[in-house]
């Protein structure tokens, strides 16, 4: 089924530069730096055939530098085969490329990021809140964001 | 030239700021649609500008169920979050389950039972099933079908009270356990499985009968709401609503889990990603799931359900109240969770509505660091707007019907 002379291809071709690739249950993982994920998504794309962007969220570990690592999820349904790129971003700067010039479905994803973690996706210019609402304070699954803190939108009747 | 909207006068602020400040053109408008539309199946909104009864672009908002399920997941060990991954798409909680711990399964290095293996399957197909049954039903309910809809409901009411003998509930089943599931088959249950099948069947016919060649059915379904076959692969559709744009793509087929493999079906396919495809595909999908669950329970093995796996599994209670040992067991597995080691994994189910993806990041311990849901419904909602731009009014409800957008995945 799977083609298993494109993990050489990806491991050797996708970011010449990047460590070895390893394969994390199933999923082949590259660790990028923030410039080279909108090429690494280019090649993955025009290149590899990766012609669906599953997912794109964030981790926090916080205490560590950098904060942030923003993780993509790639699917190609010719190679029937999952890739994960994780890039790492500062809290200072919490910003990687967007996605939006290559695939439609970043568009939503980017803003559900942006809405929990506060990363910002440079090129996506509509990064409204979509889960949470306008004014929303803070990223919530920041894990400094307080579990129990309130923000109602109408105040609660006593 | 545009005009500007009048902002009404609003004791709270507004939830959500559109990105239509102006209108298009003089002569058109802008409405609200939803967030709490009857017709809209979940809690969404539609912010959409008008030229008559023509939609001319759309704004579409999700959001209004969002419960901070990830955040809930954050504080409370791997097995506790069972029921919350129910609740993500209530109308096939036993899929969401399946995933979820298969998920945590990979973290642990778990193989899970034979028996197990094929139950899974078998219930995975009977949401399958169930979910197909409730988006169809409600979709010809708004197009006018009544009778198709008591029909469907019907059926539908027969498998969620046979699934209740099973797990206790109708709706949010708790079933899926890391490593097994709660409780083995009652006395009897595959043979009245097999009697609700026959019941689908007769059903099923006549709903095919009532509507696949009516003329007003057809009028509403043939070429509305229609994707193709790029737009939909580049805005991260998959399930039925790619499938119907003619792709053969299932992830029970391309990269088989659980049984899938064993298994013999065929994957349907659309013709042109219209509302009538959509739904055709779903009726013929329900009937491979129905010959896979016959062969399911032809092929379902004897055996434990549960692996053998002090990590996870909880002891037997009567070994619990008689030796130490399983107490303090059955105690941690309470207190800390199970342990699951330092990883990440992303498991992938085919769920009625698409890919069903859970992203899980573990740091050791009972208690996950990171639970992400790929929830097809929501990754489906950024492309809505291609669907409904263009059409009219009216059909955004069968278009949106056919999407089957269930609020608790989308919103999480």
């Amino acid at each position: 089924m799977t083609d298993p002379s494109i993990f050489r291809k990806l491991q050797q071709q996708l970011v010449p530069a990047a460590g070895a690739a390893q394969q994390v249950h199933g999923v082949l993982a590259f660790v990028l730096t923030p410039a080279e994920l909108l090429p690494a998504a280019r090649r993955l794309r025009e290149q590899f055939g990766f012609d669906i962007f599953l997912d794109v969220t964030a981790v926090d570990w916080i205490g560590q530098q950098p904060r942030f690592e923003v993780v993509h999820h790639f699917y190609s349904t010719v190679h029937r085969l999952r890739v994960r790129l994780k890039t790492r971003v500062t809290e200072a700067d919490p910003s990687v490329d967007s996605l939006v010039s290559l695939y439609g479905s970043a568009a939503f994803m980017e803003r559900e990021c942006h809405d929990m973690y506060g990363i910002c996706f440079r090129g996506n210019d509509d990064l409204r809140p979509i889960l949470l609402y306008e004014g929303f304070v803070g990223h919530p699954l920041r894990k400094d964001y307080p579990k129990q803190q309130e923000q109602p939108l109408v105040p609660y009747r006593s | 030239m545009g005009r500007t909207m009048d902002a009404p006068t609003r004791p709270y602020p507004n939830p959500v700021r559109s990105i239509f400040e102006q209108t298009l053109r003089d002569d058109s408008v802008i409405v609200n649609i939803g967030p709490s539309h009857p017709a809209t199946h979940g809690t969404v909104q539609i912010i959409a500008e008008l030229d008559g009864e023509r939609v001319l672009r759309t704004d579409i908002h999700c959001g209004y169920l969002h419960r901070g399920f990830e955040k809930e997941c954050e504080d409370h060990t791997w097995h506790n979050l069972i029921p919350y991954v129910d609740r993500l798409n209530y109308v096939s909680a036993l899929i969401n389950d399946f995933a979820y711990c298969d998920g945590v399964e990979q973290l642990m290095g778990l193989q899970i039972t034979p028996r197990c293996r094929f139950l899974r399957t078998l219930l995975s197909e009977y949401s399958r099933l169930m979910d197909h049954l409730t988006c169809l039903a409600a979709g010809l309910m708004e197009l006018g079908a009544m009778t198709a809809f008591l029909y469907l409901v019907m059926v539908r009411d027969y498998m969620y009270e046979h699934l209740a003998a099973l797990t206790g509930a109708r709706l949010t089943y708790t079933y899926g356990r890391i490593g097994g599931l709660a409780r083995d088959l009652p006395e009897g249950w595959l043979v009245r499985l097999e009697e609700i099948l026959v019941k689908y069947e007769d059903f099923v016919a006549r709903v095919h009968a009532l509507v696949d060649r009516n003329r007003i059915f057809i009028d509403r379904m043939r070429n509305v709401g229609v994707i193709s076959t790029a737009d939909a692969l580049s805005y991260g559709y998959t399930g039925p609503i790619l499938r119907s744009t003619g792709v053969p793509r299932d992830l029970r087929k391309d990269t088989p889990y659980l049984a899938y493999a064993e298994l013999d079906f065929e994957v349907p396919v659309g013709i042109k990603g219209d509302n009538y495809d959509r739904y055709y595909v779903r009726m013929r999908e329900m009937d491979e799931s129905v010959h896979m669950m016959r062969q399911l329970m032809e092929m379902l093995p004897e055996g434990p359900i549960n692996v053998d796996d002090r990590r996870c599994t909880f002891p037997d209670k009567e070994l619990v109240y008689s030796e130490i040992e399983s107490l303090i067991n059955h105690f941690k597995l309470v207190m800390d969770g199970p342990l699951v080691p330092p990883g990440e994994a992303y498991s992938a189910h085919e769920s009625p509505n698409g890919e069903l993806g859970f992203y899980l990041v573990s740091t050791g311990g009972g208690t996950p660091y990171k639970v992400h849901c790929r929830a097809p419904s929501f990754v489906h909602m950024g492309g809505v707007h291609l669907m409904l731009n263009g059409g009219q009014l009216a059909d955004i409800v069968p278009t949106f019907g056919s999407i089957n957008m269930i609020g608790g995945e989308c919103d999480r």
